[in-house]
Parts: structure tokens; C-alpha cells; sequence
């Protein structure tokens, strides 16, 4: 696997060790979401908004010059666009091959799987389906 | 304790709200999507399984006698509580949008024509919207809707140019569930009467409120849900008033619902209430209900709803203090139900941080899109009361808001 994927998952891991309860967690969500810039309105379009999710996610990526995938991502709510954030630090700026392929484990490692109400986890897969698709497709291209 | 009703004594009755929810004590303020059961509801249902569980209307020994005659009991605990005047006008159904889309297919699909209109309210749960839709779609008939005015009440001029179209059927929620708002439902029945229309009122969020008499409100069919009164899930009443489900054709076809089935002769069917029920019926659940009944008026129906006034007021009361939140749905009559939202806070998130805390609330649409349309929000917070919450819990719903929007803001 992707060394930079593994050191950045085990990275944000550690950043959650920290925190002694979910709302300490969603306090740090909170603060990626806030950190994470605003997607241009001009971007903010239904073809782009993630199926699934109770918020409106929207969610681009683009190639640069690396032939790496960089993704643009946000949400009219703020925890999920914390999530969403956590999701583009983990794999925006990756190859194509290495994100389609991705093991995303630090997921379950914090522990989002389990503690997020079912909607939220839906949304949280979509997310991960929808990265991975930008994955495949690019790397196709 | 409000002063109204002994609610240490309600809580001990209700084994779910001793549990935590993420560490923290359970605050159950969502009433208005499902209320919590009482130990009689469980038990009636537990004792029913456990005792004498048979098929109803169908055998001879004792069991299946037993099984009927407690499923017929509970028919008639509805009938008294609701105020019908015959037995046979109360149908067992899965609930109030069961009863509603019955009412669409059996009776709609006879009376509905082409051009015709159905006169509905842009408050409605979206329960008596779509069926309505549905049966239009199928008829060529339009559904209408009738304006809401900003504090979520009705526009009573807008119901009144309306009934000028000549509705057929005039189908209308007694409490909103979303807004709280407690419609004049005698008053809108006699106008829609008087224009000739057929009434169906959707009772779900009014029976476990207030006091319901279907007789006094003069609507031609009532629907609720039993598991907003206290009661079991897949279990509600349909009322229909007699003559109006006489002359009307069954729906669904099966058993319980036959005369003498014929392959050569074909079949007749079996009179009121029985030929709106095919199949075998949530017999515990129906049973249970007459339980929640029982129970409902043992509290005091209008305890509760005395006690669930003085909650929602205090809740509105310490809620208005928070800078940057607004009330959707203020009108002068609420039920025990607050929605709200907060200025660039989505109901979600501060959802989510309520939880958290173990305060259970809903967020979102409510199943009232056309509401949210109107508002041009996405979504509410929506705290509603039953009669097992307390000032404490408002409390805690207030300072859980606050310590939230620390967070988010």
C-alpha cells in the first residue's frame, strides 16, 4: 500500500487517541470542517452532490500536474464536512491506482464506523464509494 | 414535575427511559415520531403471546375465543375513546397512512373522477399527501393545497377561495406534526362539509393530545396511529362513518374479509368492520392498543395535554433566549411539539451534538416537505413532549442546545 496513505492514516489515528469522548472527536470534526476551504458557489452543483448523505455533500476531483488526484470537497453541515475533510486529507493528492485501491482502515480504528448514526455511516460510505470512483476513473483516463 | 401530572410516577412506568445513550441519561424528546410504551403495553403484548395467541373469527376452541374476544374488547376501547357511535366504524389498520391510503383506493377510486378536485393543506405529514397524489395521477383528478400563513396556521381565506373549486374529498391533519399547530378541526370540517366535501381527518399527532370525538368533530373518517398513543408500531384505526363504508367497496381481498367465496359463483363479502381487514390482523398489537387506550385515559388525556403545553411553553420560553434561533410554527394553539432552527447552524449537526448528550430529538424534513418549501429552510430541530417528560428534560434540551452551539458557531 501507498506509504504516504499508511503514514497519514496512522497520523490521524494518533490525533484521535487523544480525545477522551465523541464530543471532544466531533469538536475536532468540527474544526476540519471549518478549516476545510468553501467550495465556489459556481461549483456547488447537484451533478456533483454525494447520493446518500441527510446534509448535501458535494464532492470534485481534478488532475494535476502529478497525474495526482485532487479532490474538492464540501457540505451545507458542518460535521460532515468535517468528515469529508478527514476523508480529502487522506487521499487527495494520491495516484489514481493507489486510491481506487485504497484500505481505508483508520475508519474503523477511530472507531467512525461503529459511533456514527447509520445515516451518517451511509453518508460517510458514499463518500468513500464516490473518492474511489474518481480513483478508477482516472485512472482509466 | 409540572404540577399537573405526577410524572416520577409516569417514568417509573416506562422501563426505556432508565437506559443511557452514549454515557449519558436518556432525554427522549421525540414523542411526536414514536412515543415510548408503558409496562402495560408490554405486558398486554408479552401476556397475549404468551397465553393465548390464536387466529381470531375463525376457530372454535378456546384459545382462538379468547384471542377474539380480546381483539374485539380493544375494538370497542377505541370506539369509546374516540366517540363513534357503532362498533363496526372502527377498522383495524397498520396505521394512519394505511387507513389513508385505504381510504384513497377504496373509497377514492369510486368517487374520484377526472377533473375532479382534492383538497389538501401544505402542512401535511407527507401521508396524506402522496396517497392523494397517487389516486389523482391515476384519475386525472388535482390535488390541491391549501396555503399556511407564517406562524403555521391555516389560511382560513385561502381555505375558503379553495372550497369555491368544489373538492370532492377535503383531507386534513388535526395537530401538525411538524409545527405544532392545533387546527380548528370542528370549524374546517363544517366549512368543508358545507361545501360539499367528504372528510378525512389525520389524527395521529391529536389522539395522544387531546381528547378526540369523532361524533362532535362530524368528519366522515378519522386516522391515527398506535404507536404514537402509547401503543405498539403496525397497528392503527381507521375510523369511517357507517354509512359511508357501508355503501363502499373493499380494498384488499383475502380472507376474513369473505362471505362465501365462490370460484364459479364469485365472492361476496363480509359486512363492517371486518371487510376492510383481509388477512389476519396484528392481533397483539390491536389488543395492546386498547391497553395504551386504557392507560392514556387513566393519566388523564387532558392532564397530559395540559402537562405537555406547560413543557413546550417553557421550552419555547428558555429556547427564544438563544440568540439567533427561530421558532418554525407559533402559532396561538400548539400541541407539545417545538421545532426550531438556528441562523447557519443545519438542524443535522446541532442533532448529532444533542445526541451526544443522550437528547434524543429529530432533525430534518419531518416527512413535511412542502412546509420546509415554504420556509425555505432544509430542515427543523423538532423537541416533542409526551406525558413522561419533565422540566428537567427541558432543561437539559436548553443548556445541550447551548453547549452545541459553542461548538458549531
Amino acid at each position: 500500500m501507498n506509504a504516504e496513505l499508511q503514514s497519514r492514516q496512522e497520523e490521524i489515528v494518533e490525533e484521535f487517541s487523544f480525545y477522551e469522548d465523541w464530543m471532544e472527536k466531533y469538536e475536532q470534526l468540527i474544526e476540519m470542517g471549518k478549516e476545510l476551504d468553501a467550495l465556489p458557489e459556481q461549483n456547488r452543483l447537484d451533478e456533483h452532490l454525494i447520493r446518500g448523505c441527510q446534509s448535501r455533500v458535494w464532492l470534485l476531483a481534478t488532475k494535476d500536474e502529478n497525474q495526482s488526484v485532487r479532490f474538492h470537497a464540501d457540505s451545507d453541515a458542518i460535521i460532515t464536512k468535517g468528515l469529508v475533510a478527514l476523508m480529502v486529507r487522506v487521499l487527495d493528492g494520491l495516484p489514481p491506482k493507489d486510491i481506487a485501491e485504497s484500505d481505508l482502515w483508520f475508519i474503523e480504528k477511530i472507531g467512525l464506523d461503529k459511533h456514527l448514526s447509520p445515516t451518517r455511516a451511509n453518508g460517510l460510505h458514499s463518500m468513500v464509494q464516490q473518492m474511489k470512483r474518481y480513483g478508477v476513473a482516472f485512472q482509466a483516463k | 414535575m409540572s404540577n399537573v401530572l405526577d410524572t416520577a410516577a409516569i417514568r417509573g412506568q416506562f422501563p426505556i427511559l432508565s437506559r443511557e445513550v452514549h454515557g449519558q441519561p436518556l432525554v427522549y424528546l421525540d414523542h411526536a415520531a414514536s412515543s415510548q410504551k408503558p409496562i402495560a403495553v408490554i405486558e398486554a403484548q408479552r401476556e397475549y403471546l404468551s397465553h393465548y395467541h390464536s387466529n381470531v373469527h375463525r376457530g372454535v376452541h378456546a384459545l382462538s375465543q379468547q384471542a377474539t374476544d380480546a381483539f374485539e374488547r380493544a375494538r370497542s376501547t377505541v370506539q369509546y375513546h374516540i366517540g363513534a357511535a357503532h362498533l363496526e366504524e372502527i377498522i383495524w389498520v397498520a396505521g394512519a397512512t394505511d387507513g389513508i391510503n385505504l381510504v384513497a383506493q377504496a373509497w377514492g377510486r369510486e368517487h374520484i373522477e377526472a377533473g375532479d378536485v382534492i383538497l389538501i393543506t401544505r402542512m401535511e405529514h407527507h401521508a396524506n399527501i402522496v396517497p392523494w397524489q397517487m389516486l389523482a395521477k391515476e384519475r386525472g383528478a388535482k390535488v390541491e393545497a391549501v396555503n399556511i400563513l407564517a406562524d403555521g396556521t391555516l389560511d382560513e381565506d385561502d381555505f375558503q377561495k379553495k372550497l369555491k373549486l368544489n373538492p370532492k374529498m377535503v383531507a386534513f391533519m388535526h395537530v401538525s406534526n411538524t409545527l405544532g399547530t392545533i387546527n380548528d378541526a370542528q370549524r374546517f370540517t363544517q366549512m368543508a362539509k358545507s361545501a360539499g366535501a367528504t372528510v378525512l381527518i389525520d389524527g395521529s399527532q391529536a389522539l395522544p393530545h387531546m381528547m378526540v370525538d369523532v361524533v362532535e368533530l362530524g368528519c366522515d373518517f378519522y386516522v391515527f396511529s398506535g404507536h404514537k398513543a402509547y401503543g405498539p408500531t403496525g397497528i392503527g384505526v381507521l375510523y369511517g362513518r357507517k354509512d359511508i363504508l357501508e355503501a363502499m367497496n373493499p380494498w384488499r381481498g383475502g380472507g376474513e374479509m369473505i362471505d362465501v367465496v365462490s370460484l364459479e359463483e364469485g365472492t361476496t363479502y363480509a359486512a363492517l368492520p371486518h371487510k376492510f381487514e383481509a388477512g389476519t390482523p396484528h392481533i397483539s398489537g390491536a389488543v395492546a392498543l386498547g391497553v395504551a387506550l386504557q392507560w392514556l385515559t387513566g393519566v388523564g388525556v387532558k392532564s397530559v395535554a395540559e402537562h405537555e403545553t406547560i413543557l413546550s411553553a417553557q421550552a419555547r420560553h428558555q429556547l427564544g433566549k438563544i440568540d439567533g434561533l427561530r421558532f418554525i410554527g407559533e402559532a396561538p394553539k400548539t400541541s407539545g411539539v417545538v421545532s426550531f432552527i438556528v441562523e447557519a447552524v443545519h438542524p443535522y449537526d446541532l442533532g448529532t451534538l444533542l445526541d451526544q448528550q443522550g437528547i434524543a430529538v429529530r432533525t430534518g424534513h419531518h416527512c413535511t416537505q412542502p412546509i420546509m418549501d415554504h420556509y425555505a429552510i432544509p430542515g427543523t430541530v423538532r423537541a416533542s413532549f409526551g406525558a413522561y417528560n419533565t422540566l428537567q428534560e427541558v432543561d437539559a434540551l436548553v443548556q445541550g442546545v447551548e453547549r452545541a452551539l459553542k461548538m458549531l458557531r
